[in-house]
């Protein structure tokens, strides 16, 4: 599934904050290459920078220092303006609460972006019809968020991620809110997404999400201190219990 | 982003929190209402009081004794001649281009018919001065032609005196006492109301001298000219002066145009406009604070909203805009609801006081609406700028 061409490449990527009079170091020495249509999941322990790798990945956070390409493009010091447009074209995001705006139906919901893109009404009715076709969730097109069940939710929020079609769809924790049959459904829709050429990155404490995955990168202290193909994934939990150990 | 579906996506955001929305929205209304409402007071009161000047006539000067300045030292002043009948006669002789020229005495009497009497105020003067104040009459004639130390024992009523005192009976041809005098009434006038602040529906007239007898006076209380047209106004005011000046070795009289006067009120009364409307600007101001809550705190809730907008790819000006547009939208409906609602105050008003011509003057409309929406754009942009400005990730933690 994995092609040659790297999609991101990460260079010596570190990410520093100022903690009172600390400096907590959230990411060390990242070095990584993730290519077109690989499924990676980043496991680890709590506060072992998971989410600030996501977070850098996606163009909501920059890195203190090192490279970032993505797609062959250094984004790593864009400004906001071109970060704006980098998110908007090529990056999706799945969150662990869904983050649905509440007062928007679920189409509006997976319109929105496309909204704000430009696009025309027509072709953005066009997409939000089959977008949600997709997540099976046709007739739930003018329900509130209110009024869909978790699960339904997620699957909203998964075509909203990828309504505007990016190269890239970084998931964090996207079964963490969601019972285990929601959670089923929705990583069955996200395989499906990998399976059409989609590069999935997903955050996750659940070794039975990381196993979908093609590889799984186990960070600790801000490292990636495992790199497991998933022909090795013999055991995750114990590799994780180890590192914790230490 | 279309600006139709700014519109659209920003007037979602604002019913998300719809008692806060139509609370910011009440105080702009009401701001608005007031600017409206007070400015159409001061221009009613303007208006009314230049509707009262014409009810004068058209051209008048009026002369009056004394001299409204200071000469001369601390108590070496000199005391100021009466204005007489010789002096309506001299500017009557010598200033050809007044058209009239009115004297006036003015008291007050008991008039009385039979058992019915009624105390009013009895203005003593001539025929002239009934073209000078256009004066109409509801029956019989006005005072007769004559010479203006000639005083006939004749008297015109006002409608409401001759009710008062006749009821169901013809007045003209009875005679009534005015005082100590017994008077036979030659006309009653047409209703006139309240002019200047004299009632001429309740009022006598006399001949000027009778009324000079009667009051026990020797001058006059004020000389009524009317001039031959507008322009010559100036010139009949410095042949006036020429001429009492000379009867008089000094001027201690003071000659008022009616359109001095009317121009010296209007001024007052447009300044006292602008007053009133910055007084209720105030209220406009407090309501924009009243937005920038409601905004800060709109901001405040959403903070997660935003955090994902910019995930999604939507920029720090396109933020900025829902915002700010939510803000415009507070402002300019509560604008167009605070016009409705002084107007509605307004008619109201009018149909209440019909003499009373209030209604806002067209700057204070458009004033009120641009400063409600200016309002509404500056007080948001705080908020506004806030919320662009949020770090995506710190947002998306709703920090």
């Amino acid at each position: 599934m994995a092609e040659s061409t790297a999609m991101i490449r990460l260079q010596d990527i570190r990410r520093t904050f100022q903690v009172g009079d600390e400096l907590v170091h959230a990411l060390v020495d990242i070095d990584e290459e993730i290519h077109a249509g690989e499924h990676i999941a980043i496991m680890g322990p709590s506060g072992s920078g998971k989410s600030t790798l996501l977070n850098i990945l996606g163009c909501l956070d920059k890195p203190t220092s090192g490279r970032y390409y993505l797609n062959g493009q250094e984004v790593a010091h864009l400004d906001d303006s071109a970060l704006t447009q980098v998110r908007r074209h090529q990056i999706g995001f799945v969150f662990q609460f869904f983050h649905l705006v509440h007062r928007l139906s679920a189409s509006e919901n997976v319109e929105l972006p496309m909204i704000f893109a430009g696009l025309p009404r027509t072709e953005r009715r066009q997409r939000v019809e089959e977008s949600l076709a997709a997540v099976g969730l046709t007739p739930r097109a003018r329900h509130l968020p209110d009024q869909l069940s978790g699960g339904e939710r997620q699957r909203v929020a998964l075509a909203r991620a990828t309504i505007m079609m990016p190269a890239i769809l970084l998931a964090d924790e996207p079964t963490g809110n969601l019972d285990s049959k929601s959670g089923r459904a929705v990583l069955d829709v996200l395989g499906g997404m990998n399976d059409n050429g989609l590069t999935l990155v997903v955050v996750t404490h659940d070794p039975k999400v990381a196993q979908r995955a093609d590889r799984v990168l186990v960070l600790v202290d801000g490292r990636i201190v495992r790199r497991v193909a998933s022909s090795q994934m013999g055991d995750i939990m114990a590799l994780l219990a180890e590192d914790e150990a230490e | 982003m279309s600006p139709g579906e700014l519109f659209r996506f920003s007037a979602r955001g604002l019913s998300g929190h719809g008692l806060r929305t139509v609370l910011s929205l009440l105080g702009v209304t009401i701001g608005v209402a007031a600017v409206v409402i007070l400015t159409a007071l001061g221009e009613g009161a303007r208006r009314y009081v230049i509707d009262q000047f014409a009810s004068l006539g058209t051209n008048i000067l009026i002369v009056l004794p004394g001299k409204t300045e200071t000469s001369g030292t601390v108590g070496a002043g000199g005391v100021p001649n009466d204005l007489t009948l010789d002096d309506a006669r001299a500017v009557q002789r010598s200033v050809s281009a007044a058209r009239h020229v009115a004297p006036v005495s003015m008291g007050t009497e008991q008039v009385s018919f039979g058992e019915r009497r009624r105390q009013v105020a009895v203005l003593g003067t001539t025929h002239q001065y009934k073209d000078a104040r256009q004066l109409l009459m509801q029956r019989g004639s006005f005072l007769p032609e004559e010479e203006m130390s000639r005083g006939s024992a004749v008297v015109v009523l006002g409608p409401k005196l001759a009710r008062e005192l006749f009821v169901e009976q013809e007045p003209v041809g009875q005679v009534v006492r005015v005082g100590g005098w017994r008077m036979r009434v030659i006309g009653v006038l047409a209703k006139q109301g309240v002019k200047m602040g004299m009632d001429f529906d309740d009022l006598a007239m006399v001949p000027v001298s009778t009324g000079m007898q009667m009051f026990n006076r020797s001058s006059l209380w004020r000389i009524l000219i009317q001039s031959g047209s507008h322009s010559d106004i100036d010139l009949v005011k410095e042949a006036v002066r020429r001429v009492l000046v000379d009867r008089h070795d000094e001027e201690d009289f003071t000659v008022i145009t009616q359109d001095s006067v009317l121009s010296t009120f209007t001024a007052v009364l447009g300044v006292l406009t602008l007053v009133v409307g910055a007084i209720a600007a105030i209220s406009l101001t407090v309501a924009g604070i009243g937005i920038m809550n409601v905004m800060l705190v709109s901001v405040s809730e959403r903070t997660r909203e935003v955090g994902l907008l910019k995930a999604l790819g939507v920029g720090r000006r396109q933020i900025l805009s829902v915002f700010l547009t939510e803000a415009a939208l507070i402002s300019s409906l509560g604008g167009l609801l605070g016009l409705g609602l002084g107007w509605l105050a307004i008619t109201a008003l009018v149909r209440l006081y019909p003499v009373f011509p209030a209604s806002p003057p067209a700057w204070a409309v458009w004033a009120a609406l641009v400063v409600s929406l200016g309002v509404g754009v500056i007080f948001g942009l705080l908020p506004a700028r806030r919320a662009s400005r949020l770090d995506p990730v710190q947002a998306l933690a709703g920090r």
